[in-house]
């Protein structure tokens, strides 16, 4: 059906814009329409995905021009395959949980229209980008999902923090746009190489890159440029390192919104990003070595910060930059299909974790897990689904996340020996700070008055909880691998292997032992141990000053050279050369002026002497 | 009676009607140029909808010779260019008579004045005879000198002086521009359409249009404002009334890079192909430098009159293009930016009349106290910043992919100031509107019910604009095709 497509992305926007012009100030109203629209987008989602499972099912792509000039014909279209199908529902079901979490969880807010307009924004700008098919459409709701992203974590503006998190978000991803638009405008460029009109559409560039590259007519140089400057997009909307530092200040927005945009779905655009444009990364090995690269390193870095970070959704948004860290390093490898895998499963209990976050947040009014503790009793449908959320980051057996880390550690393992071994580093470096953070906040006793008073969360609240534990723990059997495996002939597919998969879980085992032991059992390491890890913390919690440095950066180079040339324009462009021109006439006129003496002896005077002059010249 | 000859006396009639008006009628006197300019915003609207698809050539010509013996004639008519900008000089008009109400001081001067803007302004874009472009371009400028120096604020002596010399000076450069053309071209004629066939058959001898070229190129860029002859700008935006500065920025700023296109490039394509390389040149200081400038500023009217300048410099570069997707974009955005700057001084000027300061840093948080026009001003920095959805994001994109293969440097130059024009946009939001609410502007009001319609009509054409954008662009581009085919006989024409 050519118009699912449509109705799954404009189901939402529709609803955005019923909250606008009819609901601005009704709380119930609001909430229905959005909660609606997205049902509608998913159930349609649900649709497209029956069938595309029938064996003749074809690709649905419908598009409509947008500007038609003279060497330049852009399309809005969409897309309807395995990947953007998989993606779509991953969009709209963890979100329909989350928007309904939010009833729950915001209802008490003054501005909760505002809110529901705003997540439907999201949600269309996100479906947007799942199902865009060609670079144009993508990068038009890349721009729209940064802009809800910035209204959304400037959700409550009043608040310094608040408001500045969604200024710097907005500005790095930004700055990164800047590499991705650029990587557009040259794509759109060598697809004309051979002389055909220009394209960005997704299936013909792939085609005409294939083309191009057998034709020799293209240097890997400059593929290998423009597939950095794409991945530049990708730095910044999945947060890669050097452009991670706005989703840690991110969380200063609601929960909901951490869990849906900052954890389940738009951090994930960049990954789905390397995933549409598998065609151009598969022909530059070098471009995908600098994304395997990044990604791995990542990880790595992300994981190290979390050890120290003592807010609940800040452990949770490193450990989503670690997750993705892994994600780009899967695709970066040529595990199309790892990456993938691990994108839903990841989207599924990273969306869970926020949401018992949020749960605890809710009931104790505070994030700092050494003000909570002993909450297992207290809120245990929080507490449990909490756990199996955890237990499925860390990859343990048989939950979601163990088989999907697996694909990409067996993938790195065939590939890349050396980021196999960051890779599982990183798993035991996460299963060392979840286990941190699980054993402070919900075992032992209540650490803060608030905490000893804590309360289960509504319904509203838990029985979002407790369906998003379903996908969490079946998403490895139900063959999403197979599904995204059809027809994706390019990338990398490595069988699941039992010998990667025991190391990975037993490196997740010590972690978690490990960090039961410290923070559950009061295990003390001995004292030059102790001194050694201080020294250690130093850097991690400053987060290696990466944030100093930027802001050095703003404060004393890009300020200072605004103002340096705010000044050249002040004394120079109007000082100098402008009020120097009507200060030269000015003189002027007041030398001549004095010409202007009105007493006729003067001017008869000079009359005799102009005269005398020409006579005497006449005449000499 | 001709369409467009009843655009241009809609407001000049009303101004004439209000001289009749007795001076304690400040009512009347708001009615009768809210019809004034409410009128001119029907027919705009519905010659938008008549106007041929991929017809080129001007519609609704309407001529009445005035001095045969020197080819001067009343000639009046649009093309797909003129036609869009006359459609944002309409709704510019009538949103800067709406948001004028608060005006409380000399009403009826005012609105004479402001008239009478309103009707040069228009003359401008649908003359079609070179005489009365000049005129009407002259009848633009004189009244923005009583409008700043009465009702402005600020340093609004020195402001209203350096504008209008400034302008008037760039505006004789254009007028030897315009003789010298006259009397080279040997058509004995101001006719546009005349001249412009004459043309090219006849075209001028190259040498003479590159001397020729920098004349009109300098004298209207300076309205353009082409960099370095751009201060008279911030400084005139910050000084003026509010209404004014919207049509100033809005509008009167696309006056030049009009009169570019339509007259120096088109009548001296020659002259074009040797200086608009330059021109690229110099919109890399115009996009780049205003940006920095703009980061530098403290006061929010300077900040958006540095960023006009800076924005202008697309304009300029989709011309210097001199390809369709370039020129179209180019023509697009200078609609999109006039709607886009005029919501944002709109909202400035709300906000200045109650608090009577306009250091970003003296404001903060006032989107907790009035939302609705802090809402419109985080809107028109989204749409300034090139937000998709908003017209302005299409043109620019449009000017990307023009000057990509022309002027690579000025296209990555100018996709870099999208960068610094979200830095000072929204740092710009986050220090006046969000943040904790700066207890000195506790009462302030918000725009309420009637107030509130200027702003939903700009904000509803930049988003149609921006969501549907070839509605515009098919009228736009039957013209730019024009331009360019016309471009191109003349090359080949040079060549033999």
């Amino acid at each position: 059906m050519v118009a699912a497509p449509w109705i799954i992305l404009f189901a939402p926007a529709l609803a955005c814009a019923a909250i606008v012009l009819f609901a601005r100030n009704s709380k119930p109203l609001s909430a229905t329409l959005a909660i609606g629209g997205l049902a509608v987008s998913f159930s349609f989602a649900v649709y497209a995905l029956l069938q595309s499972l029938h064996p003749l099912a074809e690709t649905i792509e419908s598009s409509v021009s947008w500007v038609n000039l003279p060497g330049l014909a852009l399309e809005f279209g969409l897309l309807l395959d395995h990947p953007s199908i998989l993606m779509s529902l991953v969009v709209t079901g963890v979100g329909l949980m989350i928007f309904i979490y939010s009833v729950g969880y915001m209802g008490e807010e003054r501005g909760l229209p505002r809110y529901f307009a705003f997540l439907s924004l999201f949600a269309f700008s996100m479906l947007g980008i799942v199902l865009a098919n060609n670079f144009v459409t993508l990068f038009i709701f890349w721009e729209l999902v940064g802009a809800s992203s910035y209204l959304l974590i400037g959700f409550w503006y009043e608040r310094p923090k608040a408001a500045d998190a969604g200024k710097k978000a907005f500005l790095v991803n930004r700055i990164a746009d800047f590499g991705f638009l650029i990587g557009i405008l040259m794509l759109w460029n060598l697809s004309g190489l051979e002389g055909q009109s220009r394209t960005l559409n997704f299936a013909e560039l792939a085609e005409r890159l294939q083309a191009l590259v057998a034709h020799g007519t293209l240097s890997p140089q400059l593929l290998t440029a423009v597939g950095l400057l794409v991945f530049c997009g990708v730095l910044g909307k999945s947060a890669q390192f050097p452009l991670h530092v706005w989703l840690p200040d991110a969380m200063e927005g609601p929960t909901p919104v951490s869990a849906l945009i900052h954890a389940a779905t738009m951090v994930a655009a960049g990954v789905y990003l390397i995933a549409r444009t598998f065609f151009l990364f598969w022909q530059t090995p070098e471009a995908m070595a600098w994304v395997a690269a990044i990604g791995g390193f990542t990880a790595l870095f992300a994981a190290s910060l979390a050890l120290v970070e003592d807010d609940i959704k800040r452990v949770l948004a490193y450990s989503t930059l670690s997750q993705l860290g892994y994600m780009v390093m899967a695709l970066g490898l040529g595990g199309y299909v790892a990456g993938i895998y691990h994108l839903t499963t990841h989207a599924f209990f990273k969306a869970l974790l926020f949401l018992g976050a949020g749960s605890v947040i809710h009931a104790l009014h505070t994030n700092n897990i050494w003000e909570m503790g002993g909450l297992l009793k207290k809120m245990p449908v929080t507490s449990i689904t909490f756990l199996i959320a955890t237990l499925a980051l860390c990859g343990i057996f048989p939950l979601s996340g163990f088989w999907s880390k697996d694909e990409i550690l067996a993938v790195a393992f065939f590939r890349n020996p050396l980021l196999w071994v960051v890779g599982t580093a990183t798993a035991g470096l996460t299963a060392f700070y979840m286990g941190r953070v699980f054993c402070v906040a919900f075992l032992g006793s209540a650490r803060a008055h608030s905490a000893g008073h804590a309360h289960e969360s509504p319904p509203v609240m838990s029985v979002p909880l407790m369906l998003l534990t379903v996908p969490t723990m079946v998403a490895g059997f139900i063959g999403i691998p197979h599904y995204l495996h059809h027809g994706q002939e390019a990338g990398v597919h490595v069988p699941f292997n039992a010998i990667v998969a025991g190391i990975s879980t037993l490196v997740a085992m010590a972690g978690l032992s490990l960090a039961y032991a410290v923070y559950g059992r009061g295990y003390q390491p001995g004292i030059q141990v102790q001194r050694v890890l201080a020294l250690a913390a130093v850097p991690l919690s400053r987060k290696f000053w990466v944030d100093e440095v930027y802001g050095w950066i703003n404060r004393n180079i890009q300020q200072r050279f605004a103002d340096l040339l705010s000044l050249f324009e002040r004394y120079i462009i109007i000082g100098l050369y402008v009020n120097g021109v009507a200060k030269i006439t000015g003189f002027t006129g007041s030398v001549l002026r004095l010409a202007q003496t009105g007493k006729v002896q003067g001017y008869a005077a000079t009359l005799l002497a102009g005269l005398s002059l020409l006579l005497y010249l006449s005449l000499r | 009676m001709n369409p467009i000859t009843g655009i241009l006396l809609c407001p000049i009639v009303g101004s004439l009607i209000l001289l009749l008006v007795p001076q304690r009628r400040s009512n009347w006197v708001r009615w009768i140029s809210t019809v004034a300019t409410g009128i001119p915003v029907l027919i705009c609207m519905a010659l938008l909808i008549q106007f041929p698809r991929g017809h080129a050539g001007y519609q609704w010509v309407q001529k009445i010779p005035w001095i045969p013996a020197l080819g001067i004639q009343y000639q009046v008519g649009v093309d797909g260019i003129s036609l869009t900008l006359l459609l944002l000089h309409v709704l510019c008009g009538f949103t800067g008579v709406l948001i004028s109400y608060r005006i409380k001081e000399r009403v009826k001067e005012y609105y004479i004045f402001y008239l009478l803007l309103i009707g040069g302004v228009a003359g401008v874009f649908v003359s079609l005879d070179l005489f009365f472009f000049y005129l009407f371009y002259e009848m633009a400028v004189i009244p923005m000198f009583p409008l700043i120096g009465i009702w402005g604020s600020g340093d609004k002596k020195y402001a209203t002086m350096k504008l209008t010399l400034y302008l008037t000076a760039g505006a004789v450069l254009a007028l030897i521009g315009l003789l010298a053309l006259y009397a080279v071209s040997g058509a004995h004629s101001f006719d546009l359409i005349f001249l412009e066939r004459y043309l090219t058959q006849n075209p001028i001898p190259g040498h003479l249009q590159k001397w020729l070229f920098p004349f009109l190129l300098i004298g209207f860029g300076v309205i353009a404002p082409m960099w370095p002859l751009h201060s008279w700008s911030p400084m005139g935006h910050a000084a003026a009334p509010s209404a004014v500065s919207m049509l100033h920025a809005g509008v009167l700023m696309k006056l030049g890079s009009y009169a570019i296109l339509r007259i120096a490039v088109q009548l001296l394509p020659q002259g074009a192909y040797t200086w608009l390389p330059w021109v690229a040149l110099l919109c890399i200081m115009n996009i780049i430098y205003g940006g920095f400038v703009a980061l530098a500023q403290k006061d929010m009217k300077f900040l958006i009159g540095y960023s006009s300048s800076s924005h202008m410099g697309y304009v300029l570069l989709g011309i210097a293009c001199l390809n369709p997707v370039g020129l179209n974009g180019a023509v697009l955005l200078m609609f999109a930016h006039g709607l886009m700057t005029a919501t944002a001084f709109a909202t400035v000027g709300h906000v200045y009349d109650q608090t009577h300061t306009r250091i970003i840093s003296d404001w903060g948080g006032l989107a907790r106290r009035i939302p609705f026009i802090s809402t419109a001003f985080i809107i028109a920095a989204m749409a300034s910043s090139g937000l998709p959805g908003f017209a302005n994001f299409v043109s620019e994109l449009l000017v990307f992919f023009g000057a990509w293969n022309s002027y690579r440097w000025s296209a990555l130059a100018a996709v870099f100031g999208i960068v610094i024009t979200a830095f000072y946009m929204l740092r710009a939001v986050r220090t006046a509107f969000f943040g904790p609410l700066n207890m000195r502007w506790a009462e302030l009001e918000d725009a309420a019910g009637f107030e509130r319609v200027p702003y939903l009509i700009l904000i509803a054409a930049l988003l149609i604009v921006g969501c549907w954008p070839r509605f515009l662009l098919e009228i736009i581009s039957s013209s730019t095709g024009t331009v360019l085919s016309h471009l191109t006989h003349l090359e080949t024409i040079a060549k033999l």
